[in-house]
């Protein structure tokens, strides 16, 4: 198997790895680089626990080859708190509203909110449903996840205007 | 002069049992710092993967592994003839039969294990698998478990086809037969329905799903040679269980059997169970002497990792014609794959089915279950419910909805009518069950007034008129569940597990010098939160900050013994114990404040976290004092330090229970069901934590959701496994989920020592019924009686399409 050197940022640092070509982004994550936030739960892509941010938009890790992150920025879970460790308003809202329960859709979760609200910073109930819908829990029945985004929209919105 | 704290503020500051306490596993959840088993990296661990069958039903002539040798990086191939010399070919199972761990000659249903390959990294390991060939020759199969007993049904199991029973469970009737099991008074029960005015009967099938947890089936097995030492870290809802079954099929003693369970990414009783994939990383790291890792896949974990349910049953309800139950019978037929590995105590292969009679007083009730072998995955796990609870419960809720509707009676009535009264406590099923508290009525009107019953049952008869006159094509259905549960299992005088350990469970404290403490227990959580809780309850008992109290679980080096956490008998039992070691505690605790102070231990009454003299309140040691005196200052005769250990063995289960109500509408030319609204009330006797009850409640509604609307494991006639892949198999998103409506009423629980009775199962217990209930009776009032789940839209088209209400 012809093995190619790729190079990304990842949460603000620069790494390289020597990857097999047909290496899955979410296996050069989790087994090249020890990131092992992203999780895999299904395979085909239909579950999001491996949901990263690679170029400012939301992807599957285990259906991108670690070959097409080539010079990409990516963002995990572990790249979300603020460098002086300040949680992510999102981070801080999951706690508060006990939006997780085992914890392993959580990482992905958090990535796919986040995403969701840069593109959309002021989303309706209804917005929020259909922006993680890509993301499974099979724990908290989502009542709570909505609402944690919900808040964390409104206290980052908050914070913008006071900026 | 520091002022000092309220009553109010010394009890705020434990965090104690009714506060919703924040999570304490969040921080390193939110931040991608859990630890989960595939988390785990050791140096040179290698990975195994399985090659399996294509059949379901096949006899193995010829395994060829050249070619998968062959592969770089593959390091060995290993098939049932490796495992044979060691008698490790077939292993336990829970049930007290057995399961390949390899096919044995013959492949008994797809996706079967064959072959283990085991390789320097996963990739080289799926290439391996790629290329080991294995011959078959195919053999005629069993799938629809009626047939299982026919005269001419090929034998499916021959490695037991003289085995004269199976579990210790009484005679076979055919070879793939595996037990009935029957519990009642049979003459009483034929005599209610021979006098009764009314009966009622119906197939009530509850299908073949999977509980299928965010994480699958994983673990890393360890091998120390020189020390002769095994550690398996693994995704154990019950690691000791694993450990003991670990030590009885291997010639390693239990002391040299470390099991592990980290950070689990849910369970839902999925993860109880030991598989193939365990035994093949322990067998092959025994080999290597390197580590090997085994992570199933999504369609793995679908496919061939322990099913639910699949219980087939006819359900019969005799009454008067007022609507007086007065007899249940039940005949079911149970598909328990190729294998039976179900999860359940060793003497209820039915499990605890005999919860039928539910919040109802019926005087007489008489249930039977064949289980059968067919060429499916084995299973039988108790998908986020009791042993067999659900499957009861669902029986009876329609049946009661059946019965209202020959009788021409609301059901709500019906339900009323013969609900069990708060007069009745402590009652005595017909079964012999003892429910030990409960206001069932109380509960069940607040549910109605909070939803408006009434006005409810007006707009749907609008809307039938509606329908009836071609104005709109949608009906609306009303589902109500009033149910009992039966939880933490359980008295060890009856229930134990492998014919071995009984059901209790455990918890041993430590508090240190400075007053803060460790606590270890034999359950684990899966995302229940048990380092949050249990430290809720440690707290109230013990006037320690909950923030200052370390819960560990899931290490068997470390843990007491224990029997692991399903069946929600966490709280029920895990709980119990926690109080009881905490009361211990606190007992010793009150000998060294007495000493310290120079009274009786008679003379002082305990105040949140301290302990006062009576008659000179001021005269006090708080807890922290006193902990700090258990190792400088005991008086003689008492040891030094301050520790205790509880293994709680429950005098009885627990019977948390619910009201729910549900409102859908149905667009009867698509067949698809908008859930309108959702209302659960829950009595879960004393809570712990409102919060994380609340969300237990929202993760096991979305699951009844999930399984009355759409979950299902079928399977084509030649045995293809249908639909194993999250593209099919229904685990809904949030679109899709309705929004939830919770509330509660709180009736302790007598005989636990803090009045808790377990929650995590109750939603999806009462759930399934409710759905279905309000699936069913939209079209109840137009001639429809019963149809069976899930209720997914084609099938709620083809029911209005059989009742004529669609062309």
């Amino acid at each position: 198997m012809a093995s190619t050197k790729v190079s990304l940022t990842v949460n603000g640092n620069e790494v390289e790895a020597e990857v097999d070509s047909r290496t899955l982004l979410i296996h050069l994550l989790r087994e090249h680089l020890n990131i092992t936030g992203p999780h895999i739960g299904c395979d085909t892509s239909h579950c999001g626990a491996c949901t990263v941010d690679l170029n400012g938009k939301s992807v599957k890790a285990c259906t991108v080859l670690a070959v097409q992150a080539q010079d990409g920025d990516v963002l995990t879970v572990e790249g979300m708190a603020a460098a002086d460790g300040t949680l992510h308003p999102l981070q801080q809202a999951f706690m508060d509203n006990h939006g997780l329960q085992c914890g392993f859709c959580t990482p992905g979760m958090l990535t796919r909110a986040h995403r969701l609200l840069q593109e959309n910073p002021n989303p309706t109930e209804e917005e929020i449903r259909w922006g993680i819908s890509g993301n499974l829990c099979r724990c908290t029945g989502y009542q709570n996840i909505v609402k944690a985004i919900s808040q964390a929209a409104a206290q980052m919105n908050m914070k913008e205007a006071a900026e | 002069m520091n002022k000092q704290p309220s009553r109010k503020e010394r009890e705020a500051a434990l965090e104690g049992i009714g506060t919703s306490r924040k999570r304490v596993e969040d921080p390193r959840f939110t931040q991608g710092k859990g630890n989960y088993v595939d988390d785990i990296k050791l140096p040179d661990m290698v990975h195994g993967d399985f090659v399996r069958s294509p059949y379901a039903h096949a006899r193995i002539k010829k395994i060829n592994t050249e070619a998968a040798l062959a592969v770089p990086g593959v390091l060995a191939v290993l098939t049932a003839d490796d495992l044979k010399p060691f008698n490790l070919h077939y292993m336990p199972t829970l049930a007290g039969d057995v399961q390949a761990v390899l096919a044995d000659e013959k492949v008994l249903y797809q996706m079967q294990e064959v072959a283990f390959v085991v390789a320097t990294d996963r990739y080289s390991a799926a290439d391996g698998v790629e290329l080991v060939e294995v011959e078959y020759e195919e053999l005629q199969p069993v799938i629809d478990p009626f047939t299982a007993m026919d005269k001419d049904a090929p034998v499916l199991r021959e490695d037991i086809k003289d085995a004269k029973e199976v579990g210790g469970h009484g005679p076979r009737k055919h070879p793939n037969h595996i037990w009935t099991w029957e519990a009642g008074d049979q003459k009483a029960t034929d005599k209610a329905f021979k006098d009764a005015d009314v009966a009622v009967e119906e197939m009530i099938s509850y299908q073949r799903c999977h509980a299928s947890p965010m994480e699958t089936a994983c673990c890393v097995a360890s091998f120390d040679k020189i020390n002769g030492a095994l550690t398996v870290w693994g995704t154990f809802q019950a690691p000791h269980v694993v450990r003991t079954v670990a030590a009885l099929i291997s010639p390693l003693p239990e002391h040299k059997i470390r099991i592990i369970a980290p950070d689990i990414g849910g369970g839902f009783g999925n993860k109880v169970g030991v598989y193939p994939g365990y035994i093949m990383a322990i067998a092959a790291t025994v080999v290597l002497g390197i580590p090997v890792k085994w992570v199933e896949d999504r369609i793995e974990n679908l496919s061939a990792t322990a099913f639910a349910r699949d219980y087939h049953m006819k359900g019969e309800l005799a009454a008067t014609k007022d609507g007086k139950i007065t007899g249940l019978r039940c005949y079911t037929l149970a598909d328990h794959g190729a294998f039976d590995a179900c999860v359940s105590a060793s003497k209820f292969p039915a499990g605890l089915f005999m919860i039928c009679t539910n919040s109802y007083d019926i005087p007489n009730a008489f249930v039977s279950v064949d289980g059968v072998y067919t060429n499916k995955t084995p299973g039988g796990v108790a998908y986020r419910c009791s042993l067999r609870v659900t499957e009861a419960i669902y029986m009876v809720e329609r049946m009661v909805d059946i019965l209202a509707q020959k009788l021409g009676m609301d059901p709500a009535e019906l339900r009323m009518k013969n609900m069990i009264t708060p007069d009745q406590f402590p009652y005595t099923t017909t079964f012999g069950l003892q429910y030990d508290s409960g206001d069932y009525p109380a509960a069940f009107k607040k549910a109605m007034k909070a939803v408006g019953y009434d006005k409810l049952r007006k707009e749907q008869a609008k809307m039938l008129e509606d329908f009836k006159a071609g104005k709109s094509r949608k009906l609306m259905g009303i589902g109500i569940s009033t149910f009992t549960e039966i939880v933490g299992a359980g008295p060890s005088r009856v229930c134990d597990l492998v014919g071995l350990v009984g059901t209790f469970d455990s918890c041993e404290v430590r508090v240190h010098p400075t007053g803060a403490a460790i606590a270890r227990f034999g359950t684990k959580s899966q995302g229940q939160a048990h380092e949050t809780t249990y430290a809720q309850i440690l707290s109230t008992e013990m006037g320690i900050p909950a923030a200052d109290i370390e819960i560990e679980e899931g290490d068997t080096d470390t843990a007491p013994y224990g029997m692991g956490t399903w069946g929600s008998r966490s709280t029920p039992v895990g709980g119990a114990a926690c109080a009881n070691a905490a009361r211990k505690v606190r007992a010793k605790a009150q000998k060294i404040a007495a000493h310290v102070m120079e009274v009786s231990e008679k003379d002082l009454e305990w105040d949140i976290d301290t302990f006062r003299v009576k008659g000179a309140p001021d005269k006090a040691m708080t807890m922290k004092e006193v902990a700090l005196a258990a190792y400088s200052n005991v008086p003689e005769g008492l040891e030094m330090g301050l520790e205790a250990v509880e293994y709680y063995d429950p005098p009885n289960f627990t019977f948390p229970y619910g009201a729910y109500i549900c409102v859908v509408e149905i667009d009867t030319d698509t067949g698809e069901t908008a859930i309108r609204s959702f209302y659960a009330l829950d009595d879960c006797g004393t809570r712990i934590n409102p919060m994380i009850i609340e969300g237990q409640v929202h993760g096991g509604l979305t699951e009844a959701f999930a399984i009355s609307m759409g979950q299902i494991i079928d399977y084509d006639e030649t045995g293809n496994v249908i639909g194993a892949s999250f593209l099919d198999y229904f685990i809904p998103t949030a679109v899709e989920t309705p929004v939830w409506t919770t509330d509660h009423t709180v009736t302790p629980c007598p005989h636990h020592p803090i009045g808790a009775k377990g929650v995590g199962e109750s939603p999806n217990v009462g759930g399934v019924p409710c759905f279905s209930n309000a699936i069913n009776d939209a079209f109840a009032a137009l001639g429809g009686v019963h149809t069976q789940m899930p209720h997914t839209a084609p099938r709620v088209w083809e029911h209005a399409k059989e009742l004529g209400l669609v062309a």
